[in-house]
């Protein structure tokens, strides 16, 4: 019987880190991390000796100190007497706030336009290609201060609209006697409630329970509303005969809400000029104007070709099929193409959400004072506190970025192609 | 092995960036320039002309120092900064002094690590209207809206001040004087705000001067310096004793036209060592004997400077006020050349 004798076990060696391709790409990796590290390190360290060297500390305490700058925006309760953390919540609440109305104008913009470039109008075509090439081949600083300057520049002063004394007539009048366009601000009528239910302490701040209650009857009116669609649909899918639901979803979505604001004695108050300026109603600044439409309308000529190229995606199959089946253009476009070309726009559509809120920071070019405003400005300014203000900007912008991101592929989850 | 070559190398690379600005003297003397902070342009203080050649107060200032240090008053790279950029210029080491009409404060001396070296122009914070706005004095401006320099003194000042005389107003953010001039301008804001000696150069700089009123109240102190980084005190010996010289010049009545007689002639001991002609005073400060003379050449003597960038032959026409000699019953006392 022949001996066979096992295959020879090979040793491992040092060598075969370099030369066996089974382990050389580990090496590569393991090697590139530790420079990676490396790097890491030199920065962390080279910050600490700088601050040594310096004779600085790194604490978060002057968050609480007092601030002494006054912001002229605000949606919350502040003084100059609040502290620094507060004027940062002020400026966070401002952010959001331009970024939000922007996200949401933007999309409107970008869906409209989008559909509009596919027009086979020659001119609409031919204009939303301009409008496109125009806004989004410009940079949106340039815009920012362009728009700016068109409202200080181009608008009367609030003294324009004081009546003369001897002729009695101002050289500007009010638009529908609600709403002035300054160059400082748009004076625009005030929501307020006669009937106070008065106000929420949530710790941070305070919310108006009249809104509340405004709100509460709209999600009340539009959740009823589903049930009394699902209850025709079910007596549709019994008897045949859906019956007819419109009065009850007009009720329920419109009359409900309107009630409640009637109950609660919803009123406007009308901006009147007083002294320097106009008092009243709500002063809208031309800075958040400014970084509003700039935002809105940069953002919007990318989110066109988004939605245009989503649109474009969709074979001509489809709408053949839904002409085949006797579906007017429109309800083709809302039922059959948009709802698929979602798949395709979503997951752009969140990179320039996220665009457009970190690009809110480009608020300082106007003075509006949003986060980078506040505590990446002043705040940062008055206490010296650069590493700490600077870092902690970059966390919350991140924290922003990532919830934003978060929920959007929630909803790209719930919109895409479902495969079973 | 070689990893830990690699990584010692960066650990010395780490240590050399960490120590690079200890000995601010030794670096513009191996530069050959001095790196100075200025505005970013404030007509009289610091100003680039047409051939981006920069003039004034501030930077005249900057210029003896370089004469001081370096022997020519050319030597200077001007690095202009807003409010806001201005102190973290000098911290980071990108600028070796800062003289840019900045406010000498507590937190600004101890915690955000400066030494103030001095005072050169006694300042106040003041308010600037337009004249047919009708308005005489500041407590008047109620519910007015107000131009404002974000990162400065005055903003906490006007915070202030509003609030002692229960006053509301709106404020308006701006980045820089020449942002704030235009929205002045404009009149997206009733009145502007800042260093009494920075309405007057504002106003001096519109073309209808005439029309703009500086109103009365002064509602702060503004002492306003140059500033040096904390920690190097053989630096900011030489920058403090610039100004010092620049100031006790002017009281010993030498001028940029008479130092010579004066060196070869005087018999003021005083006078004889800040000269250089007397004494071993260059030498204390790692400088030599005629520092202070080369400072005093450049632009001549602190009333010289003032008299020639923001004084009331000027368009800016600010009278010396709190900034005469203190024989002359202002504050300007420069202690013994001795």
């Amino acid at each position: 019987m022949a001996n066979v004798p096992d295959a020879p076990k090979e040793s491992f060696r040092l060598s075969m880190l370099l030369y066996d391709t089974r382990y050389r790409s580990l090496t590569i990796q393991v090697f590139v991390f530790m420079l990676f590290m490396a790097g890491a390190a030199w920065l962390v360290d080279n910050t600490i000796r700088n601050l040594a060297a310096l004779g600085k500390d790194f604490n978060f305490g002057f968050l609480w100190n007092r601030a002494g700058y006054d912001i002229s925006q605000r949606l919350v309760e502040y003084t100059n007497d609040s502290s620094h953390g507060r004027a940062m919540l002020v400026g966070l609440l401002n952010t959001l706030l331009v970024a939000f109305l922007g996200c949401l104008a933007a999309t409107v913009i970008g869906v409209l336009v989008g559909v509009l470039r596919l027009s086979k109008n020659w001119l609409v075509g031919r204009l939303m290609t301009a409008y496109v090439e125009l806004f989004r081949n410009i940079p949106l600083l340039l815009w920012i201060i362009l728009i700016y300057a068109v409202f200080t520049e181009a608008t009367p002063a609030p003294n324009a609209f004081r009546p003369n004394p001897e002729t009695g007539i101002a050289s500007q009048s009010m638009f529908l006697d609600a709403i002035a366009v300054t160059n400082r601000y748009t004076a625009v009528p005030n929501p307020v409630f006669s009937r106070e239910l008065g106000w929420l302490n949530l710790g941070l701040f305070y919310v108006n329970l009249d809104v509340i209650a405004v709100i509460a009857a709209a999600v009340l009116g539009w959740w009823l509303n589903r049930m009394v669609k699902a209850r025709a649909t079910r007596i549709q899918n019994a008897t045949g005969i859906r019956p007819a639901t419109w009065w009850s979803s007009l009720l329920l979505l419109v009359g409900l809400p309107v009630a409640v604001l009637l109950g609660l004695g919803f009123h406007l108050e009308y901006p009147g000029l007083k002294g320097f300026n106009f008092v009243g109603g709500i002063n809208v600044s031309n800075s958040f104007m400014a970084l509003w439409l700039a935002l809105s309308l940069y953002t919007g000529a990318f989110i066109a070709e988004i939605v245009r190229a989503g649109i474009m995606a969709i074979s001509r199959g489809q709408s053949e099929a839904a002409f085949a089946l006797g579906l007017r253009p429109g309800r083709t476009m809302s039922l059959v193409i948009l709802p698929q070309a979602l798949r395709v726009i979503i997951p752009p559509l969140i990179s320039q959400y996220l665009n457009l809120t970190k690009n809110s920071s480009l608020a300082i070019a106007v003075g509006y004072l949003d986060l980078r405003g506040t505590l990446g400005g002043i705040t940062l300014n008055q206490t010296g506190r650069e590493l700490e203000c600077v870092l902690l900007m970059m966390l919350i912008y991140l924290t922003i970025s990532l919830l934003i991101s978060g929920a959007m592929n929630v909803y790209n989850a719930s919109v895409k192609l479902k495969e079973r | 092995m070689k990893q830990s070559v690699f990584l010692g190398t960066l650990t010395a690379a780490g240590l050399a960036a960490g120590v690079a600005s200890a000995a601010t003297l030794d670096d513009v003397k191996a530069r050959g320039e001095l790196n100075c902070g200025v505005s970013t342009g404030l007509t009289g203080f610091s100003l680039p002309d047409a051939n981006g050649n920069w003039t004034g107060f501030d930077v005249s200032f900057c210029r003896a120092v370089a004469a001081a240090v370096l022997g020519d008053g050319s030597k200077v790279k001007f690095v202009p900064t807003t409010g806001q950029t201005r102190f973290t210029a000098l911290a980071s080491g990108e600028v070796d002094v800062l003289a840019r009409n900045s406010t000498w404060t507590f937190s600004r001396d101890t915690d955000l690590k400066l030494d103030f070296i001095g005072v050169n122009y006694y300042d106040g914070q003041g308010f600037m209207v337009r004249k047919d706005l009708g308005v005489t004095s500041a407590k008047e401006l109620d519910g007015a809206t107000v131009c404002i320099q974000t990162g400065t003194t005055t903003e906490l000042n006007l915070a202030d001040w509003f609030k002692i005389n229960n006053l509301s107003y709106t404020p308006v953010a701006i980045e820089t004087n020449a942002e704030g001039e235009q929205q002045y301008a404009a009149g997206a804001c009733d009145a502007y705000t800042t260093d009494a000696s920075g309405l007057a150069s504002t106003r001096a700089a519109f073309a209808d001067p005439e029309n703009h009123i500086i109103l009365p109240e002064i509602i702060s102190k503004e002492p306003l310096g140059p500033a040096t980084r904390h920690g190097d005190n053989e630096w900011t010996d030489i920058v403090r004793w610039t100004l010092n010289a620049l100031i006790a010049a002017e009281e010993y009545g030498v001028t940029s036209a008479n130092m010579d007689e004066l060196a070869a002639s005087s018999p003021n001991p005083e006078i004889r060592r800040l000269l250089g002609v007397e004494g071993d005073l260059g030498p204390m400060i790692r400088l030599d004997k005629g520092w202070a003379k080369r400072a005093i050449a450049v632009g001549g003597n602190y009333g010289e400077i003032f008299a020639a960038t923001i004084g009331e032959a000027t368009p800016i026409g600010l009278a010396r006020g709190l900034n005469a000699q203190w024989t002359q019953g202002g504050l300007l006392y420069a202690p013994p050349f001795r």
